[in-house]
């Protein structure tokens, strides 16, 4: 079962409290996601370790029961 | 899987740059692989790919050794740099670019 898009959003902000999260349907599948997060904890941080920290929200479920998510992190302005 | 982590940094170290993707440069069997070899065609460097489909150990243990937990990745020069879209971004800010030169990448000739 793929991930819903509320389920998407619900991991990250219980992950990432305060966070911003925008998704778009990549392919009108519900499979394929694209996620900008926006989150204080990014701040000072490198893209890398900005990147594992939305990952993290997933546990083991990335790449696999969560199958293709494109993310860009940003920071708060 | 010490075997494996032993062959993905001799992998790292003996290539400027080093591409872990699934299928091949000229056949990618995913969009972000598809994407990351695009990128590094665009920078014209001189790359390395491993096909982790082909490679089971590899496919697996790629992913603790960088603590990342997808496909594609890039190194440079031995460092981790990230996946096809901090790819992006870098090379969307000209950062790609800059640290390929920084780091004195050879050019596709």
């Amino acid at each position: 079962m793929p991930m819903t898009a509320q389920a998407i959003e619900e991991a990250i902000l219980a992950a990432l409290p305060g966070a911003t999260v925008e998704l778009t349907d990549l392919a009108g599948d519900n499979d394929h996601w694209a996620a900008t997060v926006t989150a204080p904890q990014f701040v000072g941080k490198s893209r890398v370790a900005q990147h594992k920290l939305v990952y993290a929200a997933f546990g083991g479920r990335m790449g696999g029961e969560l199958h293709a998510l494109q993310v860009t992190t940003r920071t708060p302005t | 899987m010490a075997d494996t982590h032993a062959r993905i940094s001799d992998l790292v170290t003996s290539n400027d740059v080093v591409l872990f993707m699934k299928g091949t440069p000229l056949f990618p069997q995913c969009g972000f692989s598809s994407r990351a070899v695009a990128i590094l065609d665009h920078c014209g460097v001189a790359y390395e790919s491993v096909d982790v489909l082909q490679d089971m150990e590899i496919r697996q243990g790629i992913k603790s050794f960088s603590d990342w937990p997808t496909i594609p990745q890039l190194y440079v020069k031995g460092e981790f740099v990230g996946g096809s879209d901090i790819m992006m971004e870098m090379f969307e800010a000209g950062e790609l670019q800059q640290l390929l030169n920084e780091q004195g990448v050879a050019k596709v000739s």
